[in-house]
C-alpha cells in the first residue's frame, strides 16, 4: 500500500479523532471467549475508559435503548444485553479519568427537556466540560409500555419534538451568565441575581417556566452528537449537531458520499461545512500480518454469528422463524415473507426482503456457503481489518479525503478490545502524522477541534433558526 | 435496643443546612459546584467512618437569592462520590412525584453497581407546584396524591430491581445463550396513574435491592428498609421510632457546634442575621462535642442511628470527624464499617430473595 501524499488531498491537515463505543446491546461484542469480561462490572468500565485515555481518545460513549429486545414476544437471549444508566455510569467514570469526553446517549421522547438538561449540565460540570449527548428519538408504544404516558408519539413528530427538546435544553443551559457565582463568600449574594436568567418557553412540544440550577461548564454545552441515518435525521444534524455518529465508516465511497452529503446540508443552513464532526462507528481487527488479520476476522465473526444468531437473523431477513433449520446447512428454499411488523423490536426493518434473498442465493451458491457463512458474508459489513500499517495508511486516506474525521470504535472484546489499537495502531497513526501525541486541551469540545456551542456564537455567525 | 451501636449517617449537600451556609465556608462560592469540593467532602465523611452519605435534592433551585440557587443532580453526584471513595454508603434524595420510576429504577441499580452495593435510596416528595412544570406534568396536589405517587414509584423500582434474577446473564457457550430468559420477569405493574411493563434493562442490583429509606408518613413502612424519623424532643422521637414499623429507624438531627473559632451558638446567631435556619421539626443541637456525644448515647436507646445535618459542612464536619466520631468509638457507640461490605451488611440488613426466583421456587415445590 502506498501512504497518501500529504500535499496531494483536500485536507492535508486533518487529524483522526477516536472514540469507543463500549456496547450494551448486541452480538458483536463477544461473550462466549475464556478474555470476555463482565459488561456491567465498574471495572470493565473503568478499564475500557482509561485505555481509551491512554490511546488519547476524545470519548467514551454509551448507548442507550429503554426496553430488552424481544423477537415474537419472546425476550431475545442471543445477544449481550444489560447495562447501566448511561448518565449515572458516565458520572463515574467522570470521577476516575482526566481527559477523555464521556458521551450519554439519551433519547429525547422518554425524557424531558429540564431534567435531562439538568442531569447533562451535571456530568459537563462533574467532567469539568467533558459531557457530550447523543440526541436520539424513540417512538415506538413498545418503549413507552415502561413510561408513565405510554407509546404516543407518531413517527412524524419525532425530530420535532427532539428540535424543541434541544432548543429548551440549550435555553436552560444557557441560562447562567458565565461568572454569576460570587468569587468570595463576602459577596452580597451568591450569585449575582440579575445574572441567572429564568427560561420561558412555550411550544408545541413543552411549557416551560424555570429557572436553570447550574452554570455553564468551561466548555459552554455539553456536545452534541447525533446518530440517525434518514433525511430528517441529517437534516437534524445539520440544524444541531457537533458531531454525527454514522454508520457509514467502512466502504471509502460510501462514506465519502455521506460526508459530501452532511457538508452540502451544512451549507445550506448557513454553517460552515467544516462545523460538524463525522465519526462512524466501526470495528477494527489488528494483525501482525494481513493473513494473521483475516483468520482473526474468521474467528471473530464464528463467535459473533453462533448458528443460533445466524438462524435469528436469517430469520429477520425471511420473515418467519428458522429456528428449526440447520444453519450450516443451505439458505431456506422458502421465499421471504414481508410483512407491515415482522414482531421483532429494536432491530432494523429491511427494506426489501425479496431481491436481498435472491441475492444471498446467487453468492451463497456460486461460493457454496451455507446459510451461517452467508450470514456473515453477506450480512452487515463491518469494520476495518488489517495490519496496524496498513490500517494507518487507510485511516489517513479516509480522514485525508474528508470522508470521515475519525470513527466511534467498537471493540468486540470487553475490557480489554482497545488494547492492540492503542498499542499498535495508534503509533502508527501518530507517526503518519494523523493523530495526536497528547491531549491539548481539556474538554472534549477542544479535543473534537469544535467552535462554540451553537447558541453562543456572535449573531452574525448563527444559523437562521430551524 | 438499649444502647447499641449507632448507625451516622451525614446529609452533605451544598454548605450546610442553614440557608446561608455559604458564608462560612471555606471556599468561595464558585467552588461548591466542582467535583473537587464534592470528592473532597465525602472522603472526609469516610476517613470519618460515616456508614452513609446522602445528598439532597430537586429540579427547582435550593435556595433563592442571595443564597445558593445552583445544585447538580444528587444522582450524578452520587455516582461520583461513589467512584471516589471505597467503602461509605452513598444514598441521593430522589423524589418520583413526577420522575419516572423506571428511569429513577435504572439511575438507582446503576449506582449499586458503580459503588459495588454501597447504594441507598432518600424517597422524598416535591410538594412545590412549579416542579410540575419541569416535568411538563399536572400537578400531583395533596399529601394523599403525593404518597400515592411516592408508593407507586418505590413499588416499581423495587419490582424493577428483581426483575433480573441474580443469575439471569448464564453466557451458555452450549446453548448459543446470553440471557436465561426464564430468569427474566415483566414486572406488569399497573397503579392508578400509570403502568410499567419490565424487565430492567439493568441486571440485578449487587445488594439485590437497594437500601431504601424514608419518612414513615409519605411512603408505606413495608417499602421502606429505613425510617427516617423526626421530633424536637426525645420523647416525640422514641414515639415516632417505636411506631415506624421499618426494620430500621434513623433519627434527623441537626448539628451547630462549638469550633476552635466561634460556638455552635455564635456561629448560628451569625449567620440568622442573613436567613433563618429553617424549621424541620427535627432535633437540634447547638453546643459542643461532648454535648452531641451525650445526647447521641441517649439517642442509642431509642434509634438505630442517626442521620447528621451540620450547619456548615466545612466548620462542623470536621468537629464531627475530629472529636465527635472518635468519643463514640470508644464507647463503642457507633458501629464500624468493614471494606468490601455492601451497605445493607454494614447496616445488618439481609440482602433480600428474588421476588420472581421465590415465586419460581414455590411453583416447582408444588
Ligand atoms: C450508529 C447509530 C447508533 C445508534 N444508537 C442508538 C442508541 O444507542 N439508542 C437509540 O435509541 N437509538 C440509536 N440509534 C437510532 C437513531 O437515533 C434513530 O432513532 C434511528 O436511526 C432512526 O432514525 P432515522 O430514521 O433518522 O435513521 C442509532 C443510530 C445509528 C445510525
Amino acid at each position: 500500500m502506498t501512504r497518501t501524499d500529504p500535499l496531494d488531498v483536500p485536507r492535508p491537515d486533518a487529524q483522526l479523532h477516536f472514540g469507543v463505543f463500549f456496547q450494551g446491546v448486541n452480538h458483536w461484542t463477544i461473550w462466549s471467549a475464556p478474555d470476555s469480561g463482565s459488561q456491567i462490572d465498574p471495572a470493565s468500565f473503568r478499564r475500557v475508559a482509561r485505555t481509551a485515555e491512554r490511546g488519547l481518545f476524545d470519548a467514551f460513549f454509551l448507548g442507550e435503548g429503554l426496553r430488552l429486545r424481544e423477537v415474537d414476544g419472546r425476550i431475545h437471549d442471543l445477544d449481550v444485553a444489560g447495562r447501566p444508566d448511561a448518565i449515572t455510569q458516565l458520572a463515574a467514570l467522570a470521577a476516575v479519568t482526566r481527559h477523555i469526553g464521556l458521551v450519554s446517549t439519551s433519547n429525547s421522547t422518554f425524557n424531558e427537556p429540564a431534567d435531562l438538561a439538568r442531569r447533562l449540565s451535571g456530568l459537563d460540570l462533574l467532567s469539568e466540560g467533558r459531557a457530550g449527548w447523543n440526541v436520539v428519538t424513540t417512538d415506538n408504544a413498545w418503549t413507552g409500555a415502561n413510561f408513565r404516558r405510554g407509546g404516543y408519539l407518531d413517527h412524524a413528530d419525532r425530530y420535532r419534538r427532539a428540535e424543541e427538546f434541544l432548543t429548551v435544553a440549550r435555553a436552560l443551559w444557557d441560562g447562567w451568565q458565565d461568572g454569576a457565582i460570587a468569587g468570595s463568600t463576602g459577596a452580597p449574594a451568591w450569585s449575582a441575581p440579575s445574572a441567572v436568567h429564568r427560561v420561558r418557553h412555550q411550544g408545541a412540544q413543552f411549557d416551560v417556566d424555570l429557572a436553570p440550577t447550574l452554570p455553564r461548564s468551561v466548555q459552554g454545552h455539553p456536545v452534541i452528537f447525533q446518530a440517525g441515518d434518514s433525511g430528517e435525521g441529517r437534516d437534524f444534524a445539520a440544524r444541531n449537531a457537533d458531531v454525527i455518529f454514522s454508520a457509514h465508516g467502512t466502504d471509502f465511497d460510501d462514506a465519502l458520499a455521506f460526508a459530501e452529503d452532511i457538508r452540502r446540508r451544512l451549507r445550506a443552513v448557513g454553517r460552515p461545512d467544516d462545523d460538524v464532526r463525522i465519526l462512524p462507528g466501526t470495528e477494527i481487527i489488528i494483525g501482525a500480518t494481513e493473513a494473521e488479520a483475516l483468520e482473526k476476522k474468521r474467528w471473530i465473526r464464528l463467535q459473533q454469528v453462533t448458528p443460533t444468531t445466524a438462524l435469528g437473523i436469517a430469520g429477520a431477513l425471511w420473515g418467519f422463524d428458522l429456528s428449526d433449520r440447520d444453519a450450516d446447512g443451505p439458505l431456506p428454499k422458502e421465499d421471504p415473507v414481508v410483512s407491515e411488523n415482522d414482531g421483532s423490536f429494536g432491530s432494523r426493518r429491511i427494506a426489501d426482503p425479496r431481491s436481498v434473498v435472491s441475492e444471498w442465493r446467487a453468492k451463497a451458491e456460486a461460493q457454496g456457503w451455507s446459510l451461517r457463512e452467508a450470514v456473515i458474508h453477506l450480512g452487515p459489513q463491518r469494520g476495518h481489518v488489517g495490519t496496524p500499517s496498513g490500517l494507518a495508511d487507510r485511516f489517513t486516506r479516509f480522514v485525508r479525503n474528508g470522508a470521515v474525521d475519525g470513527f466511534n470504535v467498537t471493540p468486540y472484546l470487553i475490557p480489554d478490545g482497545l488494547d492492540d489499537i492503542v498499542d499498535l495502531l495508534v503509533p502508527e497513526l501518530q507517526e503518519r502524522g494523523v493523530y495526536r501525541t497528547e491531549y491539548t486541551g481539556t474538554t472534549l469540545r477542544e479535543h473534537l477541534g469544535l467552535r462554540e456551542p451553537l447558541t453562543r456564537r456572535p449573531a452574525s455567525e448563527q444559523r437562521q433558526a430551524g | 435496643m438499649s444502647g447499641s451501636a449507632l448507625h451516622l449517617a451525614v446529609e452533605l449537600d451544598g454548605d450546610g443546612a442553614h440557608p446561608a451556609a455559604w458564608r462560612r465556608a471555606a471556599h468561595s462560592p464558585d467552588q461548591l459546584l466542582t467535583p473537587r469540593r464534592l470528592a473532597g467532602t465525602a472522603t472526609v465523611a469516610e476517613n470519618a467512618g460515616f456508614t452513609l452519605v446522602t445528598l439532597d435534592d430537586g429540579p427547582l433551585p435550593p435556595g433563592a437569592s442571595p443564597n445558593p440557587v445552583g445544585r447538580i443532580g444528587a444522582v450524578e453526584r452520587a455516582a461520583f462520590v461513589a467512584a471516589s471513595t471505597t467503602t461509605i454508603g452513598i444514598a441521593p434524595v430522589v423524589a418520583v412525584t413526577y420522575a419516572e420510576p423506571f428511569h429513577v429504577s435504572s439511575q438507582l441499580a446503576s449506582l449499586d453497581h458503580i459503588s459495588e452495593g454501597r447504594a441507598g435510596w432518600v424517597v422524598a416528595e416535591e410538594d412545590r407546584p412549579e416542579a410540575a412544570r419541569t416535568w411538563g406534568r399536572p400537578e400531583v396536589s395533596g399529601p394523599a396524591a403525593r404518597a400515592r405517587e411516592s408508593r407507586d414509584g418505590v413499588r416499581v423500582a423495587r419490582a424493577l430491581w428483581d426483575s433480573w434474577e441474580d443469575d439471569a446473564v448464564i453466557r451458555s457457550v452450549a446453548t448459543s445463550r446470553y440471557l436465561d430468559r426464564e430468569r427474566l420477569h415483566y414486572i406488569d405493574f399497573t397503579g392508578e396513574s400509570y403502568a410499567v411493563k419490565g424487565p430492567a434493562i439493568v441486571p440485578r442490583p449487587p445488594q439485590g435491592q437497594l437500601v431504601v429509606l424514608g419518612r414513615p408518613d409519605s411512603v408505606p413502612a413495608a417499602q421502606l428498609d429505613v425510617a427516617l424519623v423526626t421530633g424536637r424532643d426525645l420523647a416525640t422521637v422514641a414515639g415516632a421510632a417505636a411506631s415506624a414499623g421499618t426494620p430500621l429507624v434513623l433519627a434527623e438531627v441537626e448539628v451547630a457546634l462549638d469550633t476552635p473559632d466561634a460556638t455552635g451558638a455564635e456561629r448560628v446567631a451569625d449567620l440568622e442575621r442573613y436567613a433563618s435556619w429553617t424549621d424541620h421539626g427535627r432535633l437540634r443541637l447547638t453546643g459542643s462535642a461532648e454535648q452531641l456525644v451525650l445526647l447521641l448515647a441517649e439517642l442509642s436507646t431509642v434509634v438505630d442511628g442517626v442521620r447528621l445535618h451540620p450547619l456548615v459542612i466545612d466548620e462542623d464536619l470536621p468537629v464531627l470527624s475530629q472529636r465527635v466520631l472518635p468519643a463514640l468509638s470508644d464507647r463503642h457507640l457507633v458501629t464500624r464499617r468493614l471494606p468490601g461490605t455492601s451497605l445493607r451488611t454494614t447496616l445488618g440488613l439481609e440482602r433480600p430473595a428474588n421476588r420472581f426466583a421465590a415465586a419460581a421456587v414455590q411453583e416447582e415445590a408444588r
